[in-house]
């Protein structure tokens, strides 16, 4: 089976998952990405890459900060950005989600940032445009569900990339609600095409997915131990209405136990960094000491997504 | 009408009610088998069919086929050379009311295609609450009752509907699952649904039910019988309690025998069903089940449309049109497990038609004259267009298929013809 999201000539014609996307695609987004970050440091922030391009957000799923970064990326392109939230309009009046992409069809957009609280819905747009005969519409996976969210783990491998150079020898902890993250799937995906060393993922049972040990990470509970001789560690959002119930008994506790403090932190190694994709819960799975600390790249990972966001939009409109 | 004297020659008749694999001539009068082999005395046929090529066999019997709309689906079932289905009650309404039962043999009837076999509702909307008026229901025609896929999550009232039934010896059918393992999932629970972020159903969910639905069957002593088991841990536990002498019957859907999770790839919405497509070893031990007997085959024939289909994974209905696929992936698997067609095809008759109770599935002399003649080698392209069902999502569009039925008799008429 072909990858959808790469057209018969191997080039990216949609942004929907990580996975199985060639190692020098992603090489070639993050080597994209830096050029565009000097863009951003420019008087003039703009270049015309995407001038006279309509970018559609179409955002089944509120999420102000992600629909933000895409909208400041796609206007640095010079395209024109119209940003639909699906969540109050149209399906809330019965209209499927295919109908919604037809009608924006319709409108002549050329690309569309998706996110969608179902997993695959990118993939089912993409498949749509495809019977259509429509592979110059593009679309770029905003987040699906618990599936991918494809940019934010480029971003990440271009904030890794940029500490850390090379991938090779690296050991990558991602620590907490692996069930529920497209985060981490993204970021597995990415790791192992590149080429970790190794990729712990961490926390409780409840919060991993059944045989995860599939996608190439090696499976941790005890949090110390997955921190030892870390280079990198991902943490990941806690949903507040997964923090007491069936899956966690406490949010007390489970900072307790995979709460990252500087204590844990010191058993990684040295020049290890922390991210997060953000939104933090400080004291839920960050001590704000660590959060705030030399050590924390939570920041230019927000910086460099624009770049990264640049790069692949410019990619997908230029293929 | 159409009850003419029929000889249906040169064809290859396999019978596995009675062990027949030979070629014989089968002749047909007054809706039943006459005699085979040899005409019986003054016999003349009105219309001589040359099966030269052809295998000639009993009917099939689809032990759960979704009708939706009547006629198209019957239609579509005898194309298939199918001449007796269970219809699971989960129609809407559900099949819980006598006069809703009488009203589908009526019109089945009317049509006179396929012979329709309803399953009445457990209980009440098949909400699990309230017994059903089974005995009503079965002087209305129901054969069986059973929840389709909504289980009894009370388990004092699953009982208690194995008793009632017991009691005037109806059989019980379960699609084993508990409600809340397989809360929001719709995917088998491992590293498909777990790469893919779909929500997914362990296998315990199905194991844990098997395991409550035969030890209430032993308690109670009700005829059980398990549709459309997905999980080697199932097939394991019905194959304990045969072993240990209970009366148990189960069955697989035809698609489990040929796919797994990894069919879904990426999100394709027609494979989606339920129960949901298992790991391969799974699917190696149903087709284990079925090869030895253990379980029959049934089509769960269910038409979705596209509007049901063309949805994100979770979102998207599950069922596929399956109907006219029976008997080509029966030969598939037959095939890829090198068994002889005589085993291969009681699994959908003789074998079918003992776990509901009917005469059907035989061409003993005597026997109503429910025929399906078809061309093992010819192969057709499933396509929305060759697809008679108003269902036309399957996760075989587009493959070519051997097996080709062409010719289906329902009590001696002629009923389709391709």
């Amino acid at each position: 089976m072909r990858n959808p999201q790469l057209n018969a000539n191997g080039a990216l014609t949609h942004l929907l998952s990580i996975e199985g996307l060639p190692r020098e695609v992603i090489t070639h987004i993050l080597d994209t990405a830096s050029s565009f970050l000097k863009v951003s440091h420019r008087d003039v922030k703009k270049v015309p890459l995407l001038r006279g391009k309509s970018v559609f957000n179409v955002f089944f799923e509120n999420s102000t900060r992600t629909r933000t970064t895409f909208e400041i990326a796609a206007k640095r392109l010079s395209a024109d950005v119209i940003n639909l939230d699906v969540t109050r309009s149209s399906t809330a009046k019965g209209e499927t989600l295919l109908d919604t992409v037809d009608n924006l069809v319709a409108m002549h957009a050329d690309m569309f940032v998706v996110r969608h609280a179902a997993s695959g819905a990118p993939h089912l747009i993409a498949d749509h445009l495809r019977r259509l005969g429509r592979e110059d519409v593009h679309v770029v996976n905003a987040g699906d569900g618990r599936h991918a969210h494809p940019t934010q783990g480029l971003l990440d491998m271009y904030t890794i990339r940029h500490y850390k150079q090379e991938f090779t020898n690296l050991v990558v902890a991602i620590v907490g609600d692996i069930l529920h993250s497209r985060v981490a799937r993204s970021d597995i995906h990415a790791l192992t095409t590149l080429g970790a060393a190794e990729v712990r993922a961490v926390g409780p049972q409840t919060l991993l997915p059944t045989a995860i040990e599939k996608m190439g990470v090696r499976v941790c509970h005890d949090l110390r131990s997955a921190i030892r001789d870390c280079d990198v560690v991902i943490m990941l959002r806690l949903q507040n209405e997964r923090m007491n119930g069936a899956l966690l008994p406490s949010a007390r506790e489970y900072f307790r136990c995979y709460g990252l403090t500087p204590a844990v932190l010191a058993l990684a190694r040295p020049d290890a960094i922390v991210m997060h994709p953000g939104p933090m819960n400080r004291g839920v799975e960050i001590d704000s000491d660590v959060a705030d600390g030399p050590q924390a790249v939570i920041l230019p990972q927000v910086t460099f997504g624009i770049a990264v966001r640049m790069a692949v939009m410019g990619i997908l409109a230029g293929n | 009408m159409g009850e003419e004297a029929l000889q249906i020659r040169n064809g290859r008749l396999i019978d596995p009610a009675n062990g027949v694999d030979a070629p014989l001539d089968l002749f047909i009068a007054g809706g039943r088998v006459a005699a085979i082999g040899q005409p019986p005395p003054g016999f003349t046929a009105q219309r001589v069919i040359d099966a030269g090529g052809l295998i000639v066999c009993p009917g099939l019997v689809d032990l759960s086929a979704r009708l939706g709309a009547i006629e198209p689906e019957l239609a579509a079932a005898v194309a298939g050379g199918v001449t007796s289905l269970a219809c699971p009650p989960d129609s809407k309404p559900p099949l819980d009311e006598p006069g809703l039962v009488e009203r589908l043999v009526r019109r089945s009837a009317t049509v006179g295609l396929a012979r329709v076999h309803p399953i009445g509702a457990l209980t009440e909307q098949l909400a699990g609450e309230r017994l059903a008026e089974m005995n009503s229901l079965a002087r209305a025609g129901c054969i069986a009752f059973s929840q389709a896929k909504r289980a009894i999550v009370d388990t004092q009232i699953l009982l208690r509907a194995m008793q009632y039934a017991a009691t005037f010896g109806y059989a019980v059918r379960l699609r084993p699952q508990d409600d809340f393992l397989a809360r929001d999932g719709v995917a088998h629970d491992g590293e498909v649904a777990s790469r893919l972020g779909l929500t997914g159903i362990p296998v315990v969910a199905e194991s844990i039910a098997t395991a409550t639905a035969l030890q209430l069957a032993a308690h109670t002593g009700v005829r059980l019988h398990l549709s459309r088991l997905s999980s080697a841990a199932a097939i394991g536990l019905v194959r304990a309690a045969r072993d240990a002498g209970m009366r148990v019957s189960c069955d697989v859907a035809v698609h489990h025998l040929h796919l797994s999770e990894m069919d879904i790839g990426f999100f394709d919405s027609n494979a989606r069903f339920d129960p949901p497509l298992r790991s391969a070893s799974d699917r190696d031990a149903l087709r284990s089940a079925v090869a030895d007997g253990l379980a029959a085959i049934c089509s769960d024939h269910t038409p979705v449309d596209a509007d049901g289909k063309q949805l994100p994974f979770a979102e998207a209905l599950p069922g596929a049109t399956a109907v006219e696929l029976l008997l080509p992936l029966t030969l598939l698997w037959a095939t890829q497990s090198r068994l002889p067609l005589l085993q291969a095809l009681a699994r959908i008759t003789s074998d079918a038609a003992a776990i509901l109770g009917i005469a059907a599935g035989s061409l003993a002399v005597g026997d109503a004259a429910d025929v399906c003649l078809f061309d093992p080698d010819e192969s057709w392209r499933v396509t929305p267009e060759t697809l008679r069902s108003q269902g036309k999502h399957t996760p075989y569009l587009g493959y070519e298929l051997s097996g080709r039925v062409r010719l289906t008799l329902v009590g001696g008429k002629v009923v389709f013809e391709g």
